[in-house]
């Protein structure tokens, strides 16, 4: 199974997702965003966490505009799969790929703690290892995390269970306390949580290790024809 | 040159800044605030045959970058 984390100016999770998915059993290649293809045979994109061009315009409107997009784009339009944490959620939203928009946080402070979660589907690749309305502890370190969407794209969501974390507690102010969606294929998951961030007992929490346990079980089978 | 993009939160969608901002000139004890929204302004020098190209030009900048039109609407102002 082959990852590649995409790395931009500011990006700060890249290689704590890379130890995350290098632990789950992945190949892991780091992709500068300049570059405009991705390793041959690419299972994985990774968007990692972070300040990518300073949050300058908007979270992860500079990158969602990068060399190595139009390449992120195809991979996921072919049915490649992509996680998207924080800022990579961010830049996800910008580049069309999932919808909606992550706006400033309800309470306008910098939220950075541990907080609750409620695994809301486990169908999908991403969720797989949890049990549905799971309760998990993630943490989150963000300003801009507010997820908006018009009334029909989160009836969609609703409807077609693509809502994959939903927050346990009141946090950004997020419509219908979304924390984490997923593209149509199921293949694409954004999140605001950082479950890279939980993927070792040394660091106190795991629940975000079995996040890529289960993608790593969920690609085997396939990586031979993806 | 010089055109002036002026972008702002959809009508609808809550602008906590704004909120943040009433509130605190409220508490300064101006009196009369209905309501704040805060939005950006945007200045951009560029060199174009006419107005309506340069309007064209930016129109473009706003729909690939400068605006996010899932929650934002613009409008563009060209100062010749």
């Amino acid at each position: 199974m082959k990852a590649a984390v995409l790395v931009f100016p500011g990006s700060n999770c890249d290689r704590d997702l890379a130890v995350a998915l290098r632990a789950a059993g992945f190949d892991v290649a780091m992709v500068w965003h300049k570059e405009d293809t991705l390793p041959p045979g690419t299972d994985l994109v990774g968007v990692p966490g972070g300040f990518s061009f300073g949050d300058y315009l908007r979270c992860g409107a500079i990158a969602a505009r990068a060399p190595i997009v139009p390449a992120l784009a195809d991979h996921v339009n072919k049915g490649g799969y992509a996680i998207g944490i924080c800022n990579g959620f961010q830049v996800l939203l910008e580049t069309g790929l999932l919808p909606g928009a992550l706006m400033r946080n309800a309470g306008l402070t910098f939220i950075c703690r541990d907080v609750s979660l409620e695994v809301a589907t486990n169908d999908s690749v991403f969720t797989a290892d949890y049990a549905p309305g799971e309760k998990i502890v993630l943490p989150v370190a963000h300003h801009d995390g507010n997820y908006r969407a018009d009334a029909g794209t989160l009836a969609a969501l609703r409807a077609e269970d693509r809502i994959a974390f939903t927050y346990g507690e009141e946090v950004n102010g997020s419509s219908e306390a979304i924390a984490g969606i997923l593209s149509a294929n199921r293949r694409v998951l954004g999140m605001m949580p950082h479950p890279e961030r939980a993927a070792d007992p040394v660091l106190g929490r795991i629940d975000g290790g079995r996040l890529f346990a289960g993608l790593a079980a969920g690609l085997t089978p396939e990586a031979a024809t993806a | 040159m010089k055109a002036r993009v002026h972008i702002m939160l959809k009508e609808g969608v809550l602008d906590p800044q704004g909120e943040a901002v009433a509130r605190a000139l409220g508490a300064m004890g101006f009196d009369g605030i209905e309501g704040v929204r805060q939005g950006k302004l945007i200045e951009i020098d560029l060199s174009a045959p006419d107005a309506d190209a340069a309007r064209a030009e930016v129109e473009r900048m706003c729909e690939s970058l400068l605006a996010n039109t899932v929650i934002e609407t613009y409008s563009v102002e060209i100062l010749g």
